[in-house]
């Protein structure tokens, strides 16, 4: 968040400095505090109504962050994260049928679908890009007809959520509500702080040059195993948040929480907002639910023009709308790469240049 | 009994699978485009047919050359603008535009259509007429000229793309671009044509289905693009005949499941694909995947 120590590398004869961004932006920072203290007491002043479309908002947002880890930060373009997201919703539902608190499940939810991760990602990860996506989108259909066979969590048709049936509804869409910023907030933070750590450095070696970044001895497969896992945990936490929102637990592709419109949500979103930035996810989540909002009343058809949004995005405008802007006036408020200031320049350039584009 | 009347239904089930799978198959030998639209554009040459038939009162076959050709230059057209767009900025846009297609297809559909299930040829004695083979065997003549369909496809296209001077064209973009384009191949019509002879047989597999049962906006996804791809895998990457196999295989599985339980008919299809995944990474025919 603050401007890194101004290292001194000696390169040659010059001196360079090195900083994680191009502006100071320690005050983004703060910002950031400042925003989660005022989402956390919404509940306090807007009504339930509202705080039920946040809730959309955040399982989106959340979900958004996760894809963008996967697709943008390490090349797993997955087209089943709405397994995950499902089978949190169950790891709600079980411990909940047991008589434990669906609050106190979440954290099952998280760690659960981590757990499956680990087989899953040992199946899929021999396959590539296309491959990959379609393989995912395999897997989410095979987990879905298994919970399906299991009668006892509702089988096909669903089962309601037990243990929050007695609570004053005002007070429980704001539990929800605080569940979900939660969520969302330790998502965020935890993209943001995992890829400033070395696996951030260790993923955008693997992404600039992958046989470079295997030859000097980088463990590209366990980084990507690690992103798999976290994006796996954080789907799943959505997933249980959905499960206390809805108060019921239901599969099915077409509605259901193994629908690939999670997928398509947390895929757009991050597509529109921009790819490969912490930003990108919380301006693709405005733009897809005041979308959702205002076509609400037209049934499949947010998701149709959500769908043609995606689409021009990603061909004129692939680094998407906080991309495209950083792009023009070099904006990035939660930096996580690193920025190479040539000797002698102090000021940041607003234009960038190819090679900085590379660099990210 | 009942298990040889799967293994019999499975095979002839796989041959509708395998036709599934060629157009997927195709662009993706030719462009290595992954088609994520797959299974909804089959669906939309199903609804295509649909309307054909009730439009014109063709006779349901007349519809076929008619889908075929509507399909053909859709697929022409889809080349030429989006996918090559697509194409020429990389990977990830090309799976994101192409997953855009896809829910753009599918919501478009249940749009204008409904989610109501609708069926080609209905009650025309085309789709219901069967033999019996012993009491207990009875196979539907429907299954055995789709199963004709596919074999005949597949040997077609593998004519045409090792026998004839367009297919060597296709496979010489295929292998260098940059190479056919100096020789004065224009590599985007290239592209195009090969999309149009993939969504040619994309439209054949989505009628075929739309004769076997009913179509609706999500069998797209559910039915017909999991079910090509896994044939696709089990079968071998970038092998006509490994991909034929691999339907078999898919759909005696899917039958052994339903023989056991009829819930885990789909299940039997997916633990196989799984299995072969993690034996054969290359598919039972398998050549090195390259993915």
């Amino acid at each position: 968040m603050t401007e890194m120590a101004k290292t001194r590398v000696r390169s040659g004869e010059k001196e360079l400095r090195v900083t994680r961004s191009r502006r100071n932006v320690a005050w983004s920072g703060v910002g950031a505090i400042v925003v989660i203290v005022v989402l956390f007491l919404f509940p306090y002043y807007i009504g339930a109504g509202t705080t039920g479309i946040m809730v959309q908002a955040l399982i989106v947002l959340t979900l958004a962050s996760m894809w963008n880890l996967l697709a943008g930060y390490a090349g797993l373009v997955s087209v089943g994260q709405q397994a995950f997201f499902g089978l949190g919703a169950y790891f709600v539902l079980i411990p909940a049928m047991h008589g434990l608190t669906p609050w106190a499940a979440l954290p099952i939810a998280a760690i659960g679908a981590a757990l499956c991760a680990l087989p899953l990602w040992w199946l899929v990860s021999r396959l590539r890009t296309g491959y990959f996506a379609i393989a995912t989108w395999v897997l989410a259909a095979a987990i879905m007809l298994v919970i399906e066979q299991i009668g006892s969590i509702g089988g096909g048709t669903g089962e309601p959520l037990p243990g929050l049936t007695g609570m004053d509804p005002a007070v429980l869409a704001a539990y929800t509500y605080w569940a979900a910023l939660t969520v969302a907030v330790l998502a965020i933070g935890g993209v943001y702080f995992l890829l400033r750590s070395r696996v951030g450095l260790t993923l955008t070696a693997i992404r600039d040059d992958e046989q470079a970044a295997r030859s000097s001895g980088v463990r590209v497969g366990l980084a990507r195993l690690l992103v798999f896992v976290v994006a796996a945990a954080g789907c799943g936490a959505a997933g249980g948040v959905l499960a206390i929102q809805q108060l019921q637990v239901v599969p099915g592709t077409s509605g259901g929480v193994f629908s690939v419109q999670w997928t398509a949500e947390m895929a757009f979103a991050v597509i529109i907002g921009g790819i490969g930035t912490i930003e990108g996810p919380i301006i693709g989540t405005a733009v897809f639910i005041i979308l959702q909002q205002t076509l609400e009343s037209y049934n499949a058809w947010y998701l149709i023009i959500l769908g043609l949004v995606a689409i021009v995005i990603a061909i004129f405008f692939r680094r998407g709308l906080w991309g495209t802007l950083d792009d023009k006036v070099n904006l990035r408020l939660l930096p996580t790469g690193y920025y190479l200031w040539p000797a002698g320049d102090t000021r940041p350039r607003f234009r960038r240049s190819k090679a900085d584009v590379a660099q990210g | 009994m009942a298990w040889v009347n799967a293994v019999i239904q499975g095979i002839l089930t796989g041959g509708l699978y395998a036709l599934f799978a060629c157009g997927l198959s195709l662009l993706f030998g030719v462009m290595k485009v992954v088609n994520l639209a797959h299974g909804d554009l089959a669906t939309v040459a199903g609804y295509v047919g649909v309307g054909v038939v009730a439009a014109f009162h063709l006779p349901f076959l007349w519809s076929v050359p008619v889908v075929v050709l509507a399909m053909a230059v859709l697929g022409y057209v889809l080349q030429r603008s989006v996918i090559q767009a697509a194409l020429s900025r990389g990977e990830l846009t090309t799976l994101i535009v192409t997953f855009g297609l896809s829910i753009v297809i599918e919501n478009g559909l249940l749009q204008f259509f409904t989610s109501d299930s609708r069926g080609l040829a209905v009650g025309d004695s085309f789709t219901t007429a069967s033999f019996s083979i012993g009491s207990q065997i009875t196979i539907a003549w429907l299954d055995v000229y789709i199963f004709i369909l596919a074999v005949v496809v597949l040997l077609a296209l593998q004519y045409f793309l090792s026998g004839s001077k367009y297919g060597r064209l296709i496979r010489a973009v295929a292998d260098d671009r940059e190479a056919a384009q100096l020789s004065g191949a224009n590599y985007r019509h290239v592209f195009g044509i090969a999309a149009a002879i993939a969504f040619g047989t994309v439209a054949l597999a989505g009628m075929s289905y739309g004769l076997t049962t009913t179509i609706d906006p999500t069998t797209g996804t559910d039915t017909i693009l999991l079910f090509a791809f896994a044939a696709v895998v089990i079968g071998g990457l970038g092998s006509l005949w490994g991909t034929l196999l691999g339907g078999i295989v898919l759909g005696v599985a899917q039958q052994i499941g339903a023989q056991i339980n009829i819930g885990y008919e789909q299940l039997g299809g997916y633990v196989i694909f799984l299995l072969v995944l993690v034996v054969w990474p290359q598919g039972l025919t398998g050549r090195r995947a390259q993915s």
